[in-house]
């Protein structure tokens, strides 16, 4: 495990002394705010009409700001972010010739594994933070429920090591960081948009392709509700994109 | 300290490295020495358990690669082709990470940075960022990078590869200290660089041993006469390279005069021997005969011409009699 924090440190590190982390950072909280914006002034001003017209609908924080910017963030950060975070990992180390260090220092390919992968998950956690500053906005003035949107965050993160870790093997496929990336946004488009079959078919093979979609498990958390099977499948994605992470780094061997 | 037995790497159409078998004695220097494409860094990354061989087995430090990688990698400190620095990193901290995956932590970390950093010369570049070095520089921080840990057994790949003159030097200097405390091997194509810090020779041509030996072992085995170059010069101006061959062919001794060249009223002479120690009699010969002794010195038979010999036959056992003959001619 000391080998491992070894290497998340290092890629943290590295992540921070290039302008990437940052370029992410400002990106994201550009994009998360107008969000935010949009979001809250849509809830104010339904609030004013309803107030105008003497009905008088319950208005929710919860349901009706912070879920669809919980929805928001995880396509933004799954789609956009996610393939940029892991696509260097592997393949910069490739391209150097430092991969050549790690391999013959004493330490497992698992625990260069996943001191990567805790490194990627790290930043990601970095981009998430931003949308705490906002959320906390809604708890000066308003009084929605923090364990909705705590489970939301757990979603948030799980979904994103999932991919984070499909991301994490595609880098390990070539020593190219454009190819990686570009392979990466079709593999996470592509798991994001597997469910849609589920709109108009029900047989078995439809329903197997939509469960293996990242989005549908992603809805319990967003509504707050922590189910262990959607906890188990995104557990489930990272346990197999790290395996086969360990797989490939084992195979460049074989073959290099 | 270091096995290779019968170590093998096939890639899927050729065989990089076949069936090469070799030993090396602790504290020792090896010189690894091939044409490019030999097979050197592919057994190298064997020995350092990067790449795993596909048949043969290979021991460092008495672990086997395949079996016990990591006690191996604990005992290896590698320095591969291009040393593998990071660019966004400065020097030290480069080394604290690299010291770090080694196992290396507090106290002894920062007293073996400050150590190697010393050692081979970088104290200077300590705070700069890796990818602004020059080469020399960046070689010598690889370097330091695989003695971090202090480890029994040294594996360099090229190390001199990229360095101007002075830095070479340097560079041999400092593997030459490292020896004794360490076991070397050190793989080049330079061939003054084996003669000069390498005790023991392993040459390999197209992934196969050719052979293997001390240096001194195989200058002699190829040489096997003594050969002596001499240039001599007419007293007044004119000189006549067959009355002077002539002259030296009648010293007892001496199987075979050569003149090499001549200029104006000076030639040199190859002059070979069997056995005997014919230089005195063939200086006195030249001042009796009334001309000028220029120069007299043995005629090293280089490892250049060895290892060429070695390298263009066609099999092993053929290169080495070739080697002998080609001497003896």
């Amino acid at each position: 495990m000391r080998n491992a924090l070894i290497i998340c440190r290092k890629e943290l590190r590295s992540y921070f002394v290039s302008p990437v982390a940052y370029i992410l950072l400002i990106m994201f909280g550009l994009i998360f705010g107008y969000f935010f914006w949009t979001a809250l002034t849509y809830f104010t001003l339904e609030g004013m009409e309803m107030q105008m017209r003497g009905q008088m609908y319950p208005m929710n924080l919860n349901e009706q700001v912070i879920r669809p910017l919980l929805q928001n963030v995880s396509f933004v950060g799954c789609l956009f972010f996610i393939p940029i975070i892991t696509m260097r990992l592997f393949a910069e180390e490739k391209r150097n010739g430092t991969i050549e260090l790690l391999v013959t220092s004493p330490i497992r390919d698992m625990e260069i594994i996943i001191g990567k992968w805790l490194a990627a998950l790290a930043l990601y956690s970095c981009i998430l933070l931003l949308t705490v500053l906002n959320f906390a906005f809604l708890f000066r003035y308003g009084n929605p429920d923090w364990k909705p949107l705590a489970i939301g965050f757990l979603g948030l993160l799980l979904q994103a090591g999932a991919l984070l870790a499909v991301g994490t093997f595609i880098s390990t496929l070539t020593k190219n960081q454009i190819i990686a990336a570009t392979v990466t946004y079709g593999v996470v488009i592509l798991l994001w948009v597997l469910d849609w079959v589920s709109q108009f078919e029900s047989a078995t093979w439809a329903r197997v392709l939509s469960y293996i979609s990242v989005v549908p498990h992603f809805n319990s958390f967003v509504r707050g509700v922590l189910d262990s099977k959607d906890a188990v499948f995104y557990a489930t994605v990272i346990f197999l994109g790290l395996f086969l992470t360990a797989r490939s780094m084992e195979s460049l061997r074989w073959r290099s | 300290m270091i096995t290779a037995k019968e170590l093998t790497k096939r890639y899927a159409r050729t065989t990089a490295v076949d069936q090469i078998t070799f030993e090396v004695a602790k504290g020792q220097i090896v010189g690894f020495l091939g044409p490019n494409g030999a097979g050197k860094t592919t057994t190298m990354r064997m020995l350092t358990c990067f790449l795993p061989p596909s048949a043969g087995t290979a021991t460092v430090a008495g672990f086997d690669v395949l079996e016990q990688p990591l006690e191996v990698k604990k005992r290896i400190g590698y320095l591969p082709e291009t040393p593998p620095i990071y660019p966004e990193m400065d020097t030290s901290e480069y080394l604290k990470f690299v010291g770090k995956l080694k196992g290396l932590s507090g106290a002894e970390l920062q007293k073996r940075v400050d150590y190697v950093c010393d050692r081979c010369a970088i104290a200077d570049v300590k705070s700069k960022l890796l990818g602004k070095l020059s080469k020399g520089y960046r070689q010598r921080v690889g370097l330091a990078q695989a003695i971090i840990h202090n480890p029994d057994v040294l594996i360099l790949d090229e190390p001199t590869a990229g360095l101007d003159p002075k830095q070479i030097n340097e560079t041999r200097d400092l593997i030459r200290g490292l020896a004794g405390d360490h076991t070397i091997i050190l793989s080049t194509h330079i061939l003054p660089e084996v003669e000069q810090t390498c005790e023991q020779v392993i040459i390999i041509n197209k992934g196969k041993l050719v052979a293997t030996d001390s240096v001194r072992n195989l200058q002699a085995r190829a040489r096997g006469a003594e050969a002596v170059v001499l240039e001599v010069a007419g007293r007044n101006g004119n000189l006549e390279p067959a009355t002077v061959q002539q002259k030296l062919e009648q010293v007892s001794g001496v199987s075979r005069v050569l003149c090499k060249n001549q200029v104006d009223s000076r030639a040199v002479f190859e002059v070979e021997s069997k056995g005997a120690f014919v230089r005195g009699d063939l200086a006195r010969a030249v001042v009796d005969a009334g001309w000028d002794l220029n120069e007299l010195r043995p005629a090293a038979v280089s490892l250049e011409e060895i290892f060429l010999q070695l390298t263009q036959s066609e099999s092993p056992a053929e290169a080495v009699q070739a080697a002998a003959e080609g001497a003896q001619q």
